[in-house]
């Protein structure tokens, strides 16, 4: 087959432009597609209307100014709850948002993946998620009940990145991880989906139990990008924990004068293979311990 | 065995999912995590309840690092299906807000200056506009306080409450169940006229007085107040064998003991 869908995190990259609507997989502290966030971090693209459960990487591209808005239902890394570069440009007003309950969110990339223009909902309604956000409108539901119902907007997404435990040049996924999270609604809401993943294979050739764990068609994936490691330093499961100490580290630097840029000199702005040498190197990163919760 | 105000409050949540019958069990935080987990291994074997990762356990797993403890999973629950749980309203959730406001409104947002520029960015409304409007919750506060029980509404209404002007004509109220409030100082619930908080219990030592001075708004006091039991030994070594290292005794400040000295 002639199809050979792999390019570098450049090239994913060089795909995106200033303004786009950036879907971002994962949730919280866990698998996101952290390389390919940090070549976006090298890049000049800004303007960006970021939809994501966020994470680490949500506190990087507002840090970077790329964010113009933020589509999210919270951004935490779970055992630091508060992102503290999100925190400063929210409170800053520095970006503009759209805060919504998680299940809306979902059901915003539900609607977009099916070409629906909105879905009914009962999350958000009597919140202040509503005041906020006065684009969202209720719908009285046709039948006899009437019932009201947040009319939740598809949430479409220009381009997203998820990043995936095994991939092949076709586009083919397995995402191995105890939760899959939501990746496959990000990657069905998108125009082009990128993926980076830990290991790439020619093209998979897979048991059923195995085949299971492929859970959106490769039709959906515009391109594949081999990345070791390339959600460090969050929770790749089952392959390898979040980096504590990085995140710990990452996040002592919002408290220093000019920390960011201090962070991104030493961890952005070198290449990927010097990344992960300054990260501790793959015999560190594959032993790094997974979360116990 | 003297127990500590942590130890009592983890009672007090446990009883918060008595006579529930099979829900999905969510005790977010270490205080209300072991409510959960103290009330599967008690009066209500039938909760259902997850590793607080992906998998439905069959027994509670002890927090923080469990050595040659094997979790015993009896089925799956991703982030996905507990979505799918909530909207079908069989779950009963516990969870920590920042704020709490008279009409059982929670915010987990923004606190402080305008909503375009908040004076403290918190985490999101994350789930709560969707649990709270479709199943029962349960509220956990470690420190009783009018910045927690605020005189007004909550900064950003994230959990919705009774409050009616919130509820236009055609929205579904019924599914709101706010159940107790497990603070520091008492045991709350919405049992009062048009679900006004009342208090039902007031921890050994406490008065309802310092109760009412440490909340925004006004209380009442529940037919037949009592005093929040004291764990039994029963209970305490359960605890002791669901939080083998202690992370209880960080949740409330200094971790006092939950019979208070007199001074």
């Amino acid at each position: 087959m002639a199809l050979n869908k792999q390019m570098s995190a450049a090239d994913v990259v060089a795909q995106l432009r200033s303004g786009m609507t950036l879907g971002i997989g994962g949730w919280g502290p866990r698998r996101k597609p952290m390389a390919l966030v940090r070549e976006l971090l090298r890049s000049d693209v800004k303007d960006l209307t970021v939809v994501s459960y966020g994470g680490p990487e949500v506190g990087m591209l507002c840090a970077a100014g790329k964010i113009r808005k933020l589509i999210y239902g919270f951004v935490t890394m779970d055992a630091i709850p508060l992102e503290p570069y999100f925190r400063k440009a929210r409170e800053a007003g520095a970006i503009e948002v759209m805060e919504l309950d998680e299940g809306m969110f979902e059901w915003g990339l539900r609607a977009a993946g099916m070409r629906m223009s909105f879905l009914p909902t009962r999350c958000g309604l009597a919140s202040d998620v509503l005041r906020r956000n006065p684009q969202i409108k209720t719908i009285a539901s046709p039948y006899e009940d009437g019932e009201v119902y947040v009319a939740m907007p598809a949430l479409k997404l220009d381009a997203a990145l998820i990043h995936v435990n095994e991939a092949d040049r076709l586009g083919n996924t397995l995402i191995k991880s105890h939760d899959p999270l939501f990746d496959h609604l990000f990657a069905r809401a998108a125009d082009a989906c990128y993926v980076s993943t830990e290991v790439l294979h020619e093209q998979l050739q897979l048991d059923a139990d195995t085949a299971k764990m492929n859970l959106f068609e490769r039709y959906l994936v515009r391109g594949v990008v081999l990345a070791p490691f390339g959600a460090h330093p969050t929770y790749s499961s089952p392959d390898y924990g979040w980096d504590m100490d990085h995140l710990k580290r990452y996040d002592a630097s919002a408290r220093e004068d000019g920390g960011w840029q201090k962070y991104a000199e030493e961890f952005v702005a070198i290449s990927e293979a010097q990344y992960l040498e300054k990260a501790g190197g793959a015999d560190r990163l594959s032993q790094l311990k997974r979360p116990v919760f | 065995m003297s127990a500590t105000l942590a130890e009592l409050m983890i009672v007090a949540a446990s009883e918060c999912f008595r006579d529930n019958g099979e829900v999905l069990a969510s005790g977010i935080g270490i205080v209300p995590r072991l409510g959960v987990s103290l009330a599967k291994l008690t009066h209500s074997p039938e909760l259902l309840m997850t590793d607080s990762e992906t998998y439905l356990v069959s027994e509670p797993v002890p927090l923080g690092p469990r050595g040659d403890f094997v979790p015993k999973y009896e089925g799956y629950m991703s982030f996905d299906r507990v979505f799918e749980c909530v909207w079908g309203g069989r779950r009963h959730a516990m969870i920590g807000p920042t704020q709490i406001d008279r009409w059982g409104q929670t915010n987990l947002s923004v606190v402080g200056g305008t909503y375009d520029k908040p004076k403290t960015a918190i985490l999101g409304v994350r789930g709560l506009p969707g649990n709270s409007i479709n199943h029962a919750n349960s509220l956990f506060v470690p420190n009783h306080g009018p910045r927690v029980f605020v005189a007004g509404e909550v900064d950003m209404v994230s959990g919705v409450g009774y409050k009616p002007e919130r509820w236009l004509p055609g929205m579904k109220q019924d599914y709101v169940d706010l159940r107790r409030i497990v603070t520091d100082l008492c045991v709350m619930d919405f049992g009062g006229a048009d679900h006004a908080i009342r208090v039902l219990s007031l921890h050994p030592g406490v008065s309802f007085e310092r109760v009412a001075e440490a909340t925004g708004f006004p209380l009442l006091q529940a037919l037949g107040m009592a005093e929040t039991p004291l764990p039994t030994a029963e209970q305490l070594a359960l605890i002791a064998k669901l939080d083998p290292h202690r992370l209880r005794a960080s949740t409330i400040k200094n971790d006092p003991p939950a019979l208070k000295v007199a001074a």
